[in-house]
């Protein structure tokens, strides 16, 4: 293995990553499918443009189904991109740099790739064959590729294993997985990794299956090899801690587009996002005398096959306002919260007056609630459940509340789904950022508007 | 043995001990021979105390878990004395014990998914609990006393006759908790109830797990390898190293203040916002069929004394409050004199890089 000269922070593009989407059809039912109706899509990823530099350790940080291990795939041409491209900038000995197009890459080319850009997964027990020895394992992608065989082969292995602290070799070459800890599995997956001599490492999540004491270990090994070895990480986690000192570069992910992205010390100095903001004050910090805020989002990240309207994160946004895209599925939230609270006497004659829920379900800008039933009653009730807590964001999106014969009849204000923009250092994809600067409320580039 | 009761002398609970552990063993039968799991270890637990028990994998923190609800597997063999509130737990028949689960004592498992049947809805699992330990309760009383635990848990009620999958994972665990709360046991251990969970959600549960005692007066014994997590809902935290409680004490003073060499080591291999370097515990931890002679850690400890690989540490309680069992704190404290010999670092064995958990 040879070690590379330290190409840190050239700038250089090494992975230009352009809006790339990965959706995924549904399957939906039999009778949708024989008449070729629409099954619905999840988008994994959702419109991403970033650039992978030489050398950085770029964080892709997000909860699960926020898109950020189908991103680390597709990289890899793990994940079929639907829309956009993936290149890689390949140099060769002499400096040439030839353009290659993963997402273009079909069998043997694709897999010529992956001596270049290589893969540690997030589970060791799951990511090593327990039937193959650990030479056998770190040593396959050598005899996949033709590239070593024999004593050369068994050379090789031996050096990476050292190299990822797995010494002496030889008392680890003829182990099974079932035979190591956590962390003496997760060195051989990274020893796995390197042998080929890549280019660029995508970890996804690689020590959160890893017990405290040892996920320190594992980090700082991966460190020595990036310098040792000239590597590029992409590090794909929840967990913003470990981002914090282990990132030049984070991206925060929310339900398949990034939504806040820059240096890392300008994320933790100022984090811009709501998003970015709540996952920060959510860690929990090893010291008593810290609280962790109430005041953390509500809910879970929603389904990415019905993604909300506006911007996908206003339902537990605090600080939204009236063009995040509010919509007849939030109400039905703001209900159910609502009835968390009550009696049950209090839910049974208020759910009575609105009736199904389910009519809620689908998104829409204006609904009559309560059809059939007393206009007035129905009105009063969400008057009450409006004084209970006044600041709630929803009903700033409320453009009007009245009473029809129908029924109440709801309609919300326009919403905007924000693009990505400069605001300080980062950029962000947030209605509140950049602040304006006049007083006259101007609205930020919009998306097109999602179905 | 002098009995070792822990936590603030006095308040308004003072007495009221509802779990108390005296020299608990907890071993099971290997192949070459019994690994002790837990070896002799005393803790109290008051009415709406949160205890958290950390430390790491392989540690005997779950085997202590679940022997204090008898859920030991077979082969694994319990010694000690163990009271919960007047009863000795450890003499209960076996009978005794399976009616005690639920109603007096509950357990929060890891993985809410695997533990909720797929083909029941909500209220059925509810229903099921419920009659099982009270035959005659009606269905209106079900649903009175689930859709309360529920609404305690932030689960609206429009979703009582929902499935296991049409929730989402941190409702899944929500559901878990009010599960084992819906008959207001009086002891729930937690065992690692945040693992599979995102940042976001893990705060919300945190938040109601520290809420608790609020609503349902339980005390609860939080398993966890997360010190943050200990921080957050913790009164009190007990350390485990290799099936010994290494130390114990108010969770302000052990953070603040830790005692054991193990205790302020693992704080700084956690790796959290205020983290400027990265530290890490070389080794592992040991094989606990053979463990290390005298204290367990002395082996990766950086403190480490001549005596400590001689002579095993007894349990003190330190000037803080603390209960540790560490030479190197009994001398820093001025509890025990040791001679000069006695105090002569121990030279390291050379640790390799890769030996570890």
């Amino acid at each position: 293995m040879q070690t590379r000269p330290d190409t840190t922070q050239t700038g250089e593009a090494l992975v230009s990553i352009e809006d790339l989407e990965v959706h995924f059809e549904l399957r939906g039912s039999s009778f949708r499918r024989l008449f070729g109706l629409d099954t619905g899509t999840v988008k994994a990823v959702d419109g991403v443009d970033i650039t992978l530099k030489r050398g950085e350790v770029l964080g892709l940080v997000g909860e699960s189904g926020s898109g950020k291990t189908t991103l680390g795939r597709a990289i890899l041409g793990l994940a079929p991109a639907t829309k956009g491209s993936i290149t890689y900038h390949e140099r060769d000995e002499q400096g040439q740099v030839t353009d290659r197009v993963v997402s273009d890459l079909r069998g043997a080319a694709l897999r010529k790739l992956r001596t270049d850009l290589q893969m540690v997964f997030q589970d060791p027990h799951a990511a090593l064959n327990p039937s193959m020895t650990i030479e056998a394992a770190v040593g396959h992608p050598l005899k996949i590729h033709g590239i070593a065989s024999g004593a050369d082969l068994q050379h090789r292995v031996a050096a990476a294993l050292e190299r990822v602290g797995l010494a002496p070799a030889a008392q680890f070459m003829e182990k099974y997985p079932s035979d190591l800890s956590g962390g003496q599995k997760q060195r051989a997956v990274i020893a796995r990794a390197i042998i080929l001599d890549p280019e660029v490492l995508v970890a996804d999540e690689p020590v959160s299956m890893l017990d405290m004491s040892v996920r320190a270990k594992i980090l700082q090994l991966m460190l020595d090899l990036k310098n040792d070895l000239g590597l590029t990480y992409v590090y794909i986690t929840h967990d913003l801690a470990s981002a914090k000192f282990f990132c030049d570069r984070i991206a925060i992910m929310y339900l398949g587009r990034i939504v806040e992205i820059g240096p890392t010390e300008e994320i933790f100095a100022d984090p811009k996002h709501p998003y970015t903001k709540a996952l920060l004050k959510a860690i929990p910090e090893p010291d008593p005398r810290k609280m962790m805020p109430r005041d953390l989002p509500r809910g879970e990240i929603p389904d990415a096959a019905r993604p909300p309207l506006g911007c996908s994160f206003h339902p537990r946004c605090l600080e939204a306002v009236a063009e995040c895209g509010w919509e007849s599925r939030d109400l039905r939230a703001l209900l159910e919260e609502h009835w968390t609270r009550q009696d049950p006497s209090v839910f049974e004659t208020e759910q009575a007056l609105v009736g199904d829920l389910d009519a809620l379900g689908s998104a829409e800008k204006s609904l009559t609630l309560g059809r059939g039933a007393d206009a007035g009653k129905v009105k009063a009730m969400l008057d009450g459940i409006r004084s209970e807590n006044p600041q709630e964001p929803f009903w700033l999106g409320v453009k009007s509340v009245e009473e029809t014969t129908e029924g109440v009849q709801l309609s919300f204000h326009e919403g905007y789904d924000p693009l990505l923009r400069p605001s300080g250092g980062v950029e962000v994809a947030c209605v509140l950022h950049p602040k304006p600067v006049t007083t006259e409320p101007s609205l930020p580039e919009a998306r097109k508007p999602k179905r | 043995m002098t009995e070792l009761h822990d936590g603030p002398v006095g308040g308004p609970a003072a007495n009221e001990l509802v779990i108390d552990a005296q020299d608990v063993r907890i071993w099971y039968g290997g192949e070459r021979g019994p690994v002790k799991a837990v070896d002799g270890v005393s803790f109290s637990l008051r009415k709406g105390e949160i205890l958290g028990l950390v430390g790491e994998s392989g540690c005997g923190k779950s085997t202590l878990g679940r022997g204090l609800l008898g859920l030991l597997p077979e082969g694994a063999k319990i010694d000690g004395h163990l009271r919960f509130k007047d009863e000795d737990l450890l003499a209960l028949p076996k009978k005794e014990m399976y009616a005690k689960r639920g109603t007096e004592l509950g357990m929060i498992f890891q993985e809410p998914l695997t533990r909720l049947n797929p083909l029941m809805r909500i209220s059925q699992h509810f229903e099921e609990t419920l009659r099982a330990h009270e035959k005659d309760i009606s269905k209106a009383e079900i649903e009175r006393r689930s859709l309360e635990v529920l609404r305690l848990m932030g689960i609206p009620p429009t979703r009582y006759r929902s499935y296991p999958h049409e929730f989402s994972g941190g409702m899944r665990q929500r559901l878990m908790i009010a599960l084992a709360l819906v008959l207001r046991p009086a002891f729930v251990v937690a065992d690692e109830p945040t693992t599979a969970l995102d940042v976001l959600v893990e705060a919300q549960i945190i938040r109601i797990l520290h809420d608790l005692r609020r609503e349902f007066d339980t005390s609860l014994l939080l398993i966890t390898h997360n010190l943050g997590i200990i921080a957050e809902a913790c009164d009190r935290v007990a350390v485990m190293y290799a099936g010994e409680i290494v130390e114990i004490g108010d969770a302000r003073e052990v953070f603040s203040e830790p005692q054991h060499p193990y205790t302020r080591e693992l704080l700084r291999s956690t790796i959290s916002l205020s983290t400027t370097g990265l530290n890490f515990i070389p080794g592992a931890p040991p094989d606990l069929m053979e463990p290390p002679s005298a204290c367990h850690f002395h082996p990766r400890c950086p403190d480490a004394m001549k005596i400590c690989a001689t002579i095993h540490p007894e349990q003190r309680v330190m000037p803080n409050g603390s209960r540790a069992q560490c030479w190197a704190a009994d001398q820093a404290n001025g509890i025990v004199e040791l001679s000069d010999d006695e105090r002569t670092p121990l030279v390291r064995e050379e640790i390799s890089v890769a030996d570890e958990a």
